[in-house]
Protein backbone atom coordinates (compact mmCIF):
# COMPACT_ATOMS: atom_id res chain seq x y z
CA UNK A 1 0.00 0.00 0.00
CA UNK A 2 1.45 3.21 -1.12
CA UNK A 3 -0.98 5.26 1.35
CA UNK A 4 1.13 8.70 0.57
CA UNK A 5 0.21 8.48 -2.71
CA UNK A 6 -3.50 6.91 -2.07
CA UNK A 7 -2.69 3.53 -3.94
CA UNK A 8 -3.86 1.32 -1.86
CA UNK A 9 -3.80 -2.05 -3.97
CA UNK A 10 -0.29 -3.90 -3.57
CA UNK A 11 -1.94 -6.46 -5.88
CA UNK A 12 -4.80 -8.29 -7.77
CA UNK A 13 -4.50 -11.95 -6.62
CA UNK A 14 -7.78 -12.95 -8.46
CA UNK A 15 -9.59 -12.07 -11.42
CA UNK A 16 -13.01 -13.74 -12.34
CA UNK A 17 -14.56 -11.34 -15.15
CA UNK A 18 -17.06 -14.07 -16.07
CA UNK A 19 -18.16 -14.06 -12.29
CA UNK A 20 -17.32 -9.91 -12.31
CA UNK A 21 -15.66 -10.37 -8.95
CA UNK A 22 -11.89 -9.10 -8.14
CA UNK A 23 -9.53 -10.09 -5.00
CA UNK A 24 -6.90 -7.87 -4.04
CA UNK A 25 -3.90 -7.72 -1.19
CA UNK A 26 -3.55 -4.16 0.37
CA UNK A 27 -1.06 -4.39 3.44
CA UNK A 28 -0.89 -1.64 5.49
CA UNK A 29 2.42 0.14 5.95
CA UNK A 30 3.78 0.05 9.46
CA UNK A 31 4.97 3.62 9.38
CA UNK A 32 3.12 6.81 7.98
CA UNK A 33 2.46 10.17 8.50
CA UNK A 34 -1.17 9.81 8.71
CA UNK A 35 -0.60 7.07 11.87
CA UNK A 36 1.23 10.02 13.86
CA UNK A 37 -2.29 11.65 13.48
CA UNK A 38 -4.72 8.84 13.64
CA UNK A 39 -3.92 8.83 16.39
CA UNK A 40 -1.42 9.64 18.49
CA UNK A 41 -0.04 6.31 20.04
CA UNK A 42 -2.81 4.29 18.77
CA UNK A 43 -2.57 4.45 14.85
CA UNK A 44 -5.28 2.88 12.90
CA UNK A 45 -6.45 3.26 9.33
CA UNK A 46 -8.82 5.45 9.20
CA UNK A 47 -11.82 3.89 8.10
CA UNK A 48 -12.20 6.66 4.86
CA UNK A 49 -9.22 4.80 3.73
CA UNK A 50 -10.47 1.46 4.22
CA UNK A 51 -13.60 2.28 2.29
CA UNK A 52 -10.92 3.84 -0.34
CA UNK A 53 -9.67 0.62 -0.81
CA UNK A 54 -13.05 -1.10 -1.51
CA UNK A 55 -13.63 1.59 -4.18
CA UNK A 56 -10.16 1.28 -5.67
CA UNK A 57 -10.53 -2.24 -6.20
CA UNK A 58 -13.81 -2.32 -7.55
CA UNK A 59 -12.23 0.34 -9.64
CA UNK A 60 -9.91 -2.39 -10.99
CA UNK A 61 -12.45 -5.04 -11.55
CA UNK A 62 -14.94 -2.05 -13.26
CA UNK A 63 -11.69 -1.37 -15.62
CA UNK A 64 -10.76 -5.15 -16.31
CA UNK A 65 -14.25 -5.26 -17.22
CA UNK A 66 -14.50 -3.31 -19.54
CA UNK A 67 -10.98 -3.48 -20.93
CA UNK A 68 -10.30 0.40 -19.90
CA UNK A 69 -12.53 1.49 -22.12
CA UNK A 70 -13.77 3.85 -19.65
CA UNK A 71 -12.95 5.19 -16.18
CA UNK A 72 -15.15 4.64 -12.99
CA UNK A 73 -15.12 7.34 -10.50
CA UNK A 74 -16.70 7.17 -7.08
CA UNK A 75 -19.69 8.81 -6.81
CA UNK A 76 -21.47 7.59 -4.15
CA UNK A 77 -21.03 5.23 -0.52
CA UNK A 78 -24.55 3.58 -0.40
CA UNK A 79 -23.61 1.48 2.40
CA UNK A 80 -20.50 1.17 5.16
CA UNK A 81 -19.74 -0.82 7.39
CA UNK A 82 -16.39 -0.76 9.36
CA UNK A 83 -16.25 -3.92 11.97
CA UNK A 84 -13.06 -3.64 13.40
CA UNK A 85 -9.79 -1.71 13.41
CA UNK A 86 -6.66 -2.34 11.52
CA UNK A 87 -3.36 -1.92 12.94
CA UNK A 88 -0.17 -1.08 11.02
CA UNK A 89 1.46 -3.93 8.97
CA UNK A 90 -2.13 -5.62 8.58
CA UNK A 91 -1.97 -8.02 5.17
CA UNK A 92 -5.29 -7.13 4.23
CA UNK A 93 -7.66 -9.26 0.98
CA UNK A 94 -10.05 -6.50 -0.32
CA UNK A 95 -12.76 -8.50 -2.45
CA UNK A 96 -15.15 -6.38 -5.46
CA UNK A 97 -18.25 -7.78 -6.56
CA UNK A 98 -20.22 -6.16 -9.70
CA UNK A 99 -23.58 -6.00 -8.62
CA UNK A 100 -24.49 -3.97 -11.57
CA UNK A 101 -23.36 -2.29 -14.81
CA UNK A 102 -25.65 0.78 -15.74
CA UNK A 103 -25.77 2.94 -18.92
CA UNK A 104 -22.50 5.36 -17.42
CA UNK A 105 -22.55 3.93 -13.97
CA UNK A 106 -22.07 0.83 -12.05
CA UNK A 107 -22.17 -0.41 -8.74
CA UNK A 108 -20.21 -2.84 -6.76
CA UNK A 109 -20.11 -4.55 -3.61
CA UNK A 110 -16.60 -4.65 -1.58
CA UNK A 111 -15.62 -6.65 1.08
CA UNK A 112 -12.24 -6.64 3.22
CA UNK A 113 -11.09 -9.12 5.49
CA UNK A 114 -8.67 -10.22 7.46
CA UNK A 115 -8.20 -14.14 7.83
CA UNK A 116 -11.06 -14.95 6.58
CA UNK A 117 -12.98 -12.46 8.99
CA UNK A 118 -14.84 -9.60 7.94
CA UNK A 119 -13.49 -5.93 8.46
CA UNK A 120 -15.59 -3.65 6.34
CA UNK A 121 -18.35 -3.97 3.98
CA UNK A 122 -19.78 -1.46 1.86
CA UNK A 123 -21.76 -0.87 -1.26
CA UNK A 124 -20.41 1.01 -3.64
CA UNK A 125 -21.86 3.78 -6.87
CA UNK A 126 -19.57 4.68 -9.61
CA UNK A 127 -20.09 7.04 -12.73
CA UNK A 128 -17.96 5.29 -15.68
CA UNK A 129 -17.19 8.07 -18.37
CA UNK A 130 -14.68 8.05 -21.49
CA UNK A 131 -11.23 8.50 -20.38
CA UNK A 132 -10.57 12.27 -20.48
CA UNK A 133 -7.52 11.38 -22.19
CA UNK A 134 -5.40 8.55 -23.72
CA UNK A 135 -2.02 9.18 -21.63
CA UNK A 136 -4.93 9.17 -18.73
CA UNK A 137 -5.68 5.51 -19.55
CA UNK A 138 -2.55 4.57 -20.33
CA UNK A 139 -1.17 5.44 -17.12
CA UNK A 140 -4.11 3.32 -15.40
CA UNK A 141 -3.17 0.40 -17.67
CA UNK A 142 -0.21 0.69 -16.94
CA UNK A 143 -0.60 0.64 -13.16
CA UNK A 144 -3.02 -2.27 -13.48
CA UNK A 145 -0.33 -3.98 -15.47
CA UNK A 146 1.80 -3.85 -12.41
CA UNK A 147 -0.75 -4.77 -9.89
CA UNK A 148 -1.37 -8.10 -11.86
CA UNK A 149 -4.56 -7.25 -13.62
CA UNK A 150 -3.85 -9.00 -17.77
CA UNK B 1 -48.59 2.05 -18.08
CA UNK B 2 -50.57 2.84 -14.54
CA UNK B 3 -48.38 -0.11 -13.13
CA UNK B 4 -44.99 1.62 -14.61
CA UNK B 5 -45.95 4.76 -13.33
CA UNK B 6 -47.06 3.33 -10.20
CA UNK B 7 -43.44 1.53 -9.64
CA UNK B 8 -41.66 4.78 -11.13
CA UNK B 9 -43.22 7.28 -9.00
CA UNK B 10 -43.10 4.98 -5.72
CA UNK B 11 -39.10 4.67 -6.66
CA UNK B 12 -38.51 8.24 -7.29
CA UNK B 13 -40.60 9.45 -4.43
CA UNK B 14 -38.25 6.94 -2.09
CA UNK B 15 -35.08 7.38 -3.53
CA UNK B 16 -35.44 11.31 -3.66
CA UNK B 17 -37.41 11.66 -0.79
CA UNK B 18 -40.08 13.88 -2.79
CA UNK B 19 -43.92 13.10 -1.80
CA UNK B 20 -45.54 10.56 -3.93
CA UNK B 21 -48.95 13.25 -4.55
CA UNK B 22 -46.05 15.39 -6.16
CA UNK B 23 -45.57 12.52 -9.08
CA UNK B 24 -48.22 13.26 -11.88
CA UNK B 25 -47.88 11.92 -14.96
CA UNK B 26 -46.81 14.89 -16.72
CA UNK B 27 -44.27 15.88 -13.99
CA UNK B 28 -40.88 16.56 -15.93
CA UNK B 29 -37.83 14.66 -13.59
CA UNK B 30 -35.50 17.49 -13.85
CA UNK B 31 -37.52 20.70 -14.03
CA UNK B 32 -40.28 19.43 -11.96
CA UNK B 33 -39.04 17.80 -9.38
CA UNK B 34 -35.20 18.85 -9.70
CA UNK B 35 -33.96 15.40 -9.40
CA UNK B 36 -29.69 15.95 -9.54
CA UNK B 37 -27.80 13.50 -11.61
CA UNK B 38 -26.87 11.13 -8.78
CA UNK B 39 -29.84 10.74 -7.47
CA UNK B 40 -31.27 9.71 -10.76
CA UNK B 41 -28.32 7.64 -11.00
CA UNK B 42 -29.93 6.13 -8.00
CA UNK B 43 -33.75 6.19 -9.95
CA UNK B 44 -32.01 4.70 -12.82
CA UNK B 45 -30.45 1.86 -10.99
CA UNK B 46 -33.51 1.48 -8.64
CA UNK B 47 -35.31 1.34 -12.47
CA UNK B 48 -32.96 -0.90 -13.80
CA UNK B 49 -33.26 -3.78 -11.13
CA UNK B 50 -37.02 -3.22 -10.88
CA UNK B 51 -37.58 -3.90 -14.48
CA UNK B 52 -35.06 -6.42 -15.18
CA UNK B 53 -33.29 -3.94 -18.12
CA UNK B 54 -30.83 -1.40 -18.51
CA UNK B 55 -31.97 2.14 -19.12
CA UNK B 56 -29.91 3.45 -22.05
CA UNK B 57 -29.50 7.35 -20.02
CA UNK B 58 -26.29 8.01 -21.98
CA UNK B 59 -27.85 6.91 -24.99
CA UNK B 60 -30.57 9.60 -24.53
CA UNK B 61 -28.33 12.42 -23.23
CA UNK B 62 -26.55 12.10 -26.81
CA UNK B 63 -29.76 11.83 -28.53
CA UNK B 64 -30.69 15.00 -26.49
CA UNK B 65 -27.70 16.58 -26.75
CA UNK B 66 -27.38 16.70 -30.65
CA UNK B 67 -31.22 17.71 -31.02
CA UNK B 68 -32.03 14.38 -32.38
CA UNK B 69 -34.99 13.76 -29.75
CA UNK B 70 -36.65 16.75 -27.15
CA UNK B 71 -35.60 15.91 -23.40
CA UNK B 72 -39.26 15.86 -22.68
CA UNK B 73 -39.39 12.86 -24.64
CA UNK B 74 -37.53 10.77 -22.18
CA UNK B 75 -37.90 12.95 -19.03
CA UNK B 76 -41.38 13.44 -18.65
CA UNK B 77 -42.63 10.76 -16.37
CA UNK B 78 -45.37 9.01 -18.54
CA UNK B 79 -42.92 9.13 -21.44
CA UNK B 80 -40.23 7.74 -19.22
CA UNK B 81 -42.99 5.05 -18.44
CA UNK B 82 -43.65 4.14 -21.92
CA UNK B 83 -40.00 4.29 -23.05
CA UNK B 84 -39.51 1.35 -19.82
CA UNK B 85 -42.44 -0.47 -21.15
CA UNK B 86 -40.89 -0.64 -24.84
CA UNK B 87 -37.62 -1.93 -23.19
CA UNK B 88 -39.45 -4.41 -21.11
CA UNK B 89 -41.58 -5.28 -24.57
CA UNK B 90 -38.33 -5.37 -26.21
CA UNK B 91 -36.24 -7.40 -23.47
CA UNK B 92 -39.52 -10.15 -23.70
CA UNK B 93 -39.72 -10.62 -27.37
Amino acid sequence: MRIDYFQLIDAVEEFAPTEGRIRCRATVPETSTIFEGHFPGYPIMPGVLLVESMAQTSGHLLLASNGFSRMPFLAEIKTAKLRSFVQPGTALSVTAILEHEGSGYAVTRGRIELAGKAIAEAELRFRTMPFPSDAFRDLMRDHARRLGVQ
Amino acid sequence: MAETFDAVADIIADVCNIDRSELQPESHTINDLGIDSLDFLDVTFAIDKRFGIKLPIERWMQDVNEGKVAAEHYFILKNLCDRIDELVAAKGA
